[in-house]
């Protein structure tokens, strides 16, 4: 295949990736890897590298959206940004030195984790006791609805700083913006609401995979003719996808696509498991 | 300077970042085309890409019109470069809100992601 065929090739899976990522709340980067490993026979380290720009790129590009929200909670994200970028750094470490197998089951385990998180419902915002570390660091806040203002307060904040390490470190290790384990951390242990949890852990999400992407670059894992398609493609997609958020039908494409993103997942293990 | 008006600072740096970014990153790739279309990639076998590629100096002295992945890589590195400037901004806005915890706060996730970029790994 020449390059003229190759990257509108690339391009199209990213969008598509980029599109479905945004349409269920999951990010692009996650399926973007298996895409190109498993479609395309890329070795996962460019497969991650890619993947991982694309992920800042969807991570800034979604900021559009916050402007005209104002949900977000920028002391929350810098907070929880001091676990998240060292996690990232661990994890970017840990890739160069992890077997590309060892790198496939985990991602299957993870994209596995992803689509059974993908069709559970959305929990419900309740709030519980607050963390006095919340308030000495300024955490609680208020978001806008129904015309007026909805205070909430955070609770469990070391246990939320703690999955939010893991989560960092997964997202260096894997090259994705760990969304379902950010949305864990933030949603039920720390009970922050769920409008503000995901435009704050979109931010967070870029701010993560800048941390891993220089240890990335140094190493030689950013080629820059594969992660050009890439990140212009989850790119458009994602920004499309942020669009049609509203008029999809949101329950049978979290299904279709928790059950694509499930066999891919498989098929990753079973990769990884025959390169050991 | 409040967190709603710095929020919305921060999210304009990172929509023009992340513009600019794909402008040079799309002009580098029709560069590339133009020039590479009729080869064939291959990326089944892994292999670290060349040095010059591979460190903030070298992008920047490799990234001319004769080289057309250097475009691309100066438009990526651009790119990772936008959500650390959204730090260093927001550390400037909790310094103009007086929050000193914040500052620290900040300076210290800075500091991981500038060693994260600029150290050798």
């Amino acid at each position: 295949m020449t390059n003229l065929e190759f990257t509108p090739l690339v391009f199209t899976i990213s969008a598509i990736a980029g599109l479905l990522g945004a349409l269920t709340g999951l990010g692009g980067g996650v399926v973007v890897t298996p895409a190109l490993t498993l479609l395309l026979g890329v070795d996962i380290r460019f497969a991650i590298g890619a993947s991982l720009v694309s992920v800042i790129a969807t991570s800034s590009g979604a900021a559009a959206a916050y402007v005209r929200e104002g949900y977000s909670n920028i002391r929350i994200g810098m907070f929880l940004e001091l676990a998240t970028t060292i996690g990232a750094l661990l994890g970017a470490y840990l890739a160069t030195r992890t077997p590309t197998g060892i790198l496939g089951i985990v991602f299957g385990a993870v994209l596995l984790h992803s689509a059974w998180m993908s069709t559970r419902p959305r929990p419900h915002d309740s709030s519980g006791k607050p963390d006095p570390l919340a308030t000495r660091f300024k955490l609680n806040g208020s978001y806008p609805a129904d015309g007026g203002h909805q205070s909430y307060k955070v609770t469990h904040v070391k246990t939320g700083l703690g999955l939010m390490f893991g989560a960092g470190t997964l997202s260096g290790l894997l090259g994705i913006g760990s969304g379902a384990l950010k949305v864990i951390a933030m949603d039920q242990a720390m009970r922050i609401p769920f409008k503000v949890s995901t435009t704050t852990s979109n931010f967070m999400i870029g701010v993560t995979a800048a941390a891993s992407a220089g240890i990335y670059l140094s190493r030689g894992y950013i080629e820059p003719v594969l992660a050009m398609p890439v990140m212009l493609g989850v790119l458009t997609g994602s920004l499309i996808g942020a669009r049609k958020l509203i008029g999809a039908r949101v329950r049978v494409l979290r299904w279709t696509f928790a059950a694509v993103v499930g066999v891919m997942a498989i098929e990753m293990i079973v990769n990884g498991v025959q390169k050991l | 300077m409040t967190d709603q008006r710095l929020e919305k600072i921060v999210s304009v740096l990172l929509i023009a970042g992340v513009s600019l970014s794909a402008l040079i990153v799309l002009s580098g790739a029709i560069c590339y085309l133009w020039q590479h279309g009729n080869e064939s990639p291959d990326y089944h076998e892994f292999h670290a890409i060349e040095r010059k590629y591979r460190s903030i100096q070298g992008v920047l002295g490799a990234a001319r019109p004769s080289d057309c992945r250097g475009i691309i890589q100066l438009g990526l590195l651009l790119l990772i470069c936008t959500p650390i400037a959204r730090v260093a901004f927001s550390m400037a806005g909790f310094a103009l809100e007086r929050d000193g915890t914040y500052v620290l706060l900040t300076a210290i996730v800075l500091a991981i992601l500038l060693y994260g970029l600029a150290a050798p790994h």
